[in-house]
C-alpha cells in the first residue's frame, strides 16, 4: 500500500487526509503543535455566514477519525530530501520517516504588528490585532485598555499587507472581510459602541461579501472612511489618537477611539518558509511555488511533493477546503502511476 | 498683522470628536437610503450642474456625513432636482430626496 506523508494538520492537512483515507490511501499527518486546528480555533465566527469556527473545527477534528489516518502530533518535520523513488522527511530531533508522496500544508501566521511601531501595538493597550478582536469577540467581552465598555472602536485594514514598509506588496485578501464581520459583531455585542473602518479598498470578493458590507452599512451604521491611519498615540485618559487623511473629502482626519483594532495580514508560516528553503519550492514572499496558479496549482514540481492551502497564498478556510480536495485527487493520480 | 500678509489660521482638518453628527443622524431618519452609500461617485459623475460648475454632489453629502455643514446650504443651490444621479445609483440611494432633505434640515437648524 502506498504512503503518504501530509505536513499540518490544518484544514487543509486534514481534509486532504480525509479524502484519500477513504480512496485506501495510508496517510501519516504530521503537526507540529501539540493540538490540530490551532489558528481556525483562534476564532470565533466565519465570515460570511457567522458559523461559529467551533462548528468547523469539531467537524475537521471528525475526519481525523478516518481508518487511514495516523496522526502524529508535536512532530517538526524541518527537512524532505528525495531519495529517487520515495522521500525522505526529517525532523527537528533528526528522527527519520519515509513516505511516496509528500503534501505541505503548513499555512500561514499572521503579520506580527510589533514591525508597524508607528501605530502602537504593544506600546498602548489600547491598540489590538483583529486576532485579539476575534478572542474578545469568542468570549463576549469587548473591553478598551481600562477594562471597561468601549464607546467606538475603529478597525485599520492592511497592517501588514500591500506595504512595501513590512515588505509585503501583497493583498491578504481575508481582512476586509474579517473587518466587516468584526464591526457587525461589536455592534450586536455594544450596541451603543461607535464602529469605524478605515480602508483603502474594500476587496468583497467572495459570495456573500458584498451584502456583508451592505448590512454593516445599513443595519448596524457601521462608518467607513477611506484613508489609512499614519500614526496612533495614547491619550492620558489610555484612549487612542489617531490621525488620518479622509482621501474622498481630501481632509486630514484626527479622532479618538477606545479600541483601534488592527487587521494584520497573512504570512508564510516559519514552518512553510523553512520547507520551501529546504526543498527550493520557496516563491514570493516565502510561500510555495506551484507549476502554474491556473492548472497544476497543487504540483511543486518536484516528483511526489504537493502543496495545499495557505502556505501557497492567503486563503479563507472554504478556499484552502476545496484546494485540499484538489490537492488529494492529484496525489492519488500520482501513487496509482506509481510501480506497484 | 495683516499688513505684512500674516493671519491666524483655523485647521482644517476634520476633528471627529467634536463634530455633531446630529444633522446627518436626522437626514438618516429621514432618507435612510443614504446609509448604503458606498461612494462611487456616479452621483457627481452624471450631474448636469456638476459639469459646468465646481458643484459635487457626492462631495456635498460627504461633508454632510462628516458633520461639516459650512456652505453647504448655498451649495445645494446649484442642484437643479433633475433627478439623474438618482436613476443612476447602484445603491439605489434616492438622491434627489436626500438633497430636498438636507436642503430642509439646514434650513431648520440654521443658527
Amino acid at each position: 500500500m502506498k504512503k503518504v506523508a501530509i505536513i499540518g494538520a490544518g484544514p487543509a492537512g486534514i481534509e486532504a487526509a480525509s479524502v484519500l483515507a477513504r480512496q485506501g490511501v495510508q496517510v501519516t499527518l504530521f503537526e507540529k503543535s501539540e493540538s490540530p486546528l490551532k489558528n481556525i480555533q483562534d476564532k470565533a465566527f466565519l465570515f460570511p455566514n457567522f458559523q461559529a469556527a467551533q462548528e468547523v473545527a469539531d467537524d475537521l477534528s471528525g475526519k481525523l477519525l478516518t481508518d487511514g489516518i495516523t496522526t502524529i502530533l508535536g512532530v517538526d518535520i524541518t527537512d524532505l530530501k528525495w531519495q529517487g523513488t520515495e522521500w525522505k522527511l526529517i525532523d527537528s530531533k533528526e528522527q527519520t520517516y519515509v513516505a511516496d508522496a509528500v503534501l505541505v500544508a503548513t499555512g500561514y501566521q499572521v503579520f506580527d504588528a510589533h514591525r508597524k511601531e508607528e501605530l502602537g501595538y504593544g506600546i498602548y493597550k489600547g491598540v489590538i490585532t483583529s486576532l485579539d478582536m476575534e478572542q474578545m469577540i469568542k468570549h463576549g467581552k469587548i473591553l478598551n485598555a481600562n477594562g471597561d465598555e468601549p464607546k467606538r472602536v475603529t478597525f485599520l485594514q492592511c497592517v501588514g499587507s500591500r506595504d512595501e514598509k513590512s515588505g509585503n506588496n501583497y493583498c491578504s485578501k481575508i481582512c476586509c472581510v474579517t473587518a466587516v464581520k468584526q464591526a457587525i459583531e461589536v455592534r450586536k455585542q455594544i450596541p451603543a459602541c461607535e464602529a469605524s473602518v478605515f480602508y483603502m479598498d474594500l476587496r468583497m470578493w467572495g459570495q456573500g461579501f458584498e451584502e456583508m458590507y451592505r448590512t454593516a452599512q445599513e443595519k448596524y451604521g457601521v462608518s467607513f472612511v477611506r484613508g489609512r491611519i499614519s500614526e496612533a498615540a495614547a491619550t492620558f485618559d489610555s484612549r487612542i489618537q489617531l490621525k488620518s487623511e479622509d482621501t474622498l473629502m481630501g481632509l486630514p482626519l484626527k479622532m479618538t477611539t477606545d479600541l483601534l483594532v488592527l487587521m494584520v495580514g497573512m504570512e508564510a508560516s516559519c514552518g512553510t518558509k523553512a520547507l520551501g528553503k529546504a526543498c527550493d519550492i520557496s516563491g514570493d514572499y516565502g510561500f510555495i511555488r506551484t507549476v502554474s496558479p491556473h492548472l497544476y496549482d497543487n504540483d511543486t514540481g518536484k516528483p511526489g511533493l504537493f502543496a495545499a492551502g495557505s502556505c501557497k497564498r492567503p486563503m479563507s478556510v472554504w478556499d484552502t477546503v476545496n484546494d485540499a480536495r484538489a490537492a488529494a485527487l492529484a496525489i492519488k493520480e500520482y501513487v496509482d502511476s506509481l510501480p506497484q | 498683522m495683516n499688513k505684512f500678509g500674516f493671519a491666524i489660521k483655523t485647521p482644517r482638518s476634520e476633528n471627529m470628536d467634536k463634530v455633531s453628527l446630529e444633522r446627518y443622524h436626522m437626514l438618516l431618519d429621514r432618507e435612510p437610503s443614504f446609509k448604503r452609500c458606498f461612494q462611487c461617485g456616479c452621483c457627481s459623475a452624471t450631474c448636469s450642474a456638476r459639469q459646468f460648475t465646481d458643484f459635487s454632489i457626492r462631495r456635498v453629502h460627504t461633508s454632510f456625513r462628516r458633520g461639516e455643514y459650512e456652505g453647504l446650504d448655498e451649495q445645494l443651490k446649484q442642484c437643479m432636482l433633475c433627478g439623474k444621479c438618482t436613476l443612476v445609483c447602484p445603491r439605489g440611494v434616492n438622491l434627489r430626496s436626500l438633497i430636498i432633505n438636507m436642503r430642509q434640515i439646514l434650513d431648520e437648524t440654521k443658527q
